[in-house]
């Protein structure tokens, strides 16, 4: 008889030789208590936090906090039913406006999480004959959503412009609407993708463009609407997709749209749908957190700062880190091992920092993924990469000094 | 305009045979993910070249039903036809 479980032979191996290689799991690391935005305390220790992608550090808002705890003081604990049922509360429709608002955009939507948001509006969009055009490096949200539609799904190379012009042109005269899904900052590399130009390309093909804006938000633009703010081609962006739970350090998505039929998209939306919706304490959070992100530009200019000097100093040890300035910045290594002993050596000695092991990389090499923060400290940044000398050296990927 | 499968087929393996570790003795019917340890990525961004070779685009919802090295011809010649 087969087994339910064989399917993860190949799993259950590499899980085992990822924990020989290295003395642990790196999926089970438990953060015994935050200490503060950016320092936690792990396996009795305190970590300096550099994989959190909480970029400026709201989750320990203590406006965001309080709203919280009177939200859940006054409307409960929870909402027990779906957005289409009985769970809508005022505070569901308040957030909803002010996201709106905040993006100056008609309507709002907001979902459970930002993977639903994703999964969500990209089947829900796009339609039996329809054509998904998704950038190659997209989320994994994303090719869920392209999975649940029952559109034609297509790829373009990472970022490239002309790639997708072409696959559009391949497309001439073929009946179907076309979604072009691109992400602000890509989450694994850091990469930012040429949205101009891509806009170009949709306006000249006629298609339509969803910005998932998951951990460009409250990083990039002036007023930190993400990347199609700071390259002025909001009014291009037929959908902007993202997540509470990066930038505004709580957790939930949402989708803004000038399009009056976003109003539909909810009753045809499944995972909008038949789910329940977020609890009163994390919409009340939500809304404290926009507020100190607009309140306080700063924040953006000092994470701005602190990605420069993470990246200068990887740079500066000769490690192979992203090009882009971004708060994402990925040390990218050659050998599985080689990583998987870095990012070991780097908890060993009071760094937290997200190991990507490939498929999940763009490029079948191994990634540390680190995300900055407005509120790591320089002398912070400082340590950190001092301890990425030390780590690396420790795994061979920096040759020894002279 | 008149690719055949056996065309088609024997221009995926000469760009396989490009990369040294993919085995000296494949042949049409090779399945791609098992017998040339690709993972789904590798597959992915393989087919992309033939993409650009053939100047077609496969959905990926047709890749799910391709195994073998002849499957992925079929589905770039089929294309073509309609195209
Ligand atoms: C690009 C991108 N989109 C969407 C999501 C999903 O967001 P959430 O974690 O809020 O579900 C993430 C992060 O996980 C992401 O990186």
């Amino acid at each position: 008889m087969t087994s339910l479980f064989s399917k993860f032979d190949g799993t259950a191996g590499a899980l085992g030789s990822l924990v020989e290689a290295g003395g642990r799991n790196p999926f089970s690391v438990v953060i015994e208590k935050p200490v503060s935005s950016t320092v936690g305390i792990i396996e009795g220790r305190e970590t300096l936090l550099f994989g959190t992608n909480n970029y400026l550090g709201l989750s320990q808002s203590p406006r965001a906090i309080k709203a919280a705890q009177d939200a859940a003081a006054a409307c409960g604990v929870g909402t027990t039913g779906s957005r289409i049922a009985n769970g809508t509360q005022s505070l569901h429709r308040q957030l909803e406006r002010r996201i709106a608002d905040y993006f100056g955009r008609r309507d709002a939507m907001v979902f459970s999480t930002g993977y639903q948001a994703n999964l969500g509006m990209i089947s829900t969009l796009a339609g039996k004959d329809d054509y998904l055009i998704l950038d190659a490096d997209s989320h994994a949200s994303i090719y869920d959503g392209s999975r649940l539609s029952p559109a034609q799904v297509i790829r373009f190379r990472h970022n490239d412009a002309d790639d997708l012009y072409k696959r559009l042109k391949r497309l001439d005269g073929t009946p179907g609407a076309k979604l072009i899904v691109v992400e602000g900052i890509y989450s694994m590399t850091g990469n930012v993708p040429p949205i101009a130009e891509m806009v170009a390309v949709k306006r000249e093909t006629g298609a339509y463009l969803l910005v998932d804006e998951a951990h460009s938000f409250g990083v990039m633009g002036e007023r930190g609407l993400g990347i199609a703010e700071q390259a002025g081609v909001e009014a291009d962006v037929d959908f902007i997709v993202g997540t509470f739970s990066k930038s505004l350090g709580t957790v939930g998505g949402y989708c803004v749209s000038d399009h009056p039929e976003l109003e539909l998209v909810r009753l045809n939306c499944r995972p909008y749908m038949f789910t329940a919706s977020l609890p009163p304490e994390v919409i009340a959070a939500t809304m404290a957190a926009l507020e100190d992100m607009a309140e306080h530009p700063e924040l953006r200019t000092q994470l701005k700062d602190n990605a420069a000097r993470l990246h200068a100093g990887f740079h500066g040890l000769g490690l192979n880190a992203s090009k882009q300035v971004s708060p994402v910045i990925a040390v990218t290594l050659e050998e599985i091992g080689q990583a998987i002993m870095m990012w070991n050596r780097l908890l060993d000695l009071g760094v937290y920092v997200n190991l990507s092991l490939p498929p999940a990389t763009p490029d079948s090499r191994p990634l540390l993924r680190c995300s900055v923060m407005a509120t790591h400290t320089a002398e912070q940044i400082d340590k950190a990469i001092a301890i990425f000398k030390q780590a690396a050296l420790d795994a061979k990927a920096l040759p020894e000094a002279a | 305009m008149s690719e055949t499968v056996e065309s088609v087929s024997a221009l995926i393996i000469q760009k396989l045979l490009a990369n040294p570790k993919v085995p000296r003795d494949i042949d049409g019917n090779c399945k791609i993910m098992d017998d040339l340890a690709f993972d789904s990525l590798a597959v992915m961004n393989f087919v992309m070249e033939v993409e650009d070779d053939m100047d077609v685009s496969v959905p990926l919802d047709k890749l799910a039903d391709i195994r073998t090295i002849n499957d992925l011809a079929a589905c770039v010649v089929d294309l073509k036809n309609k195209g």
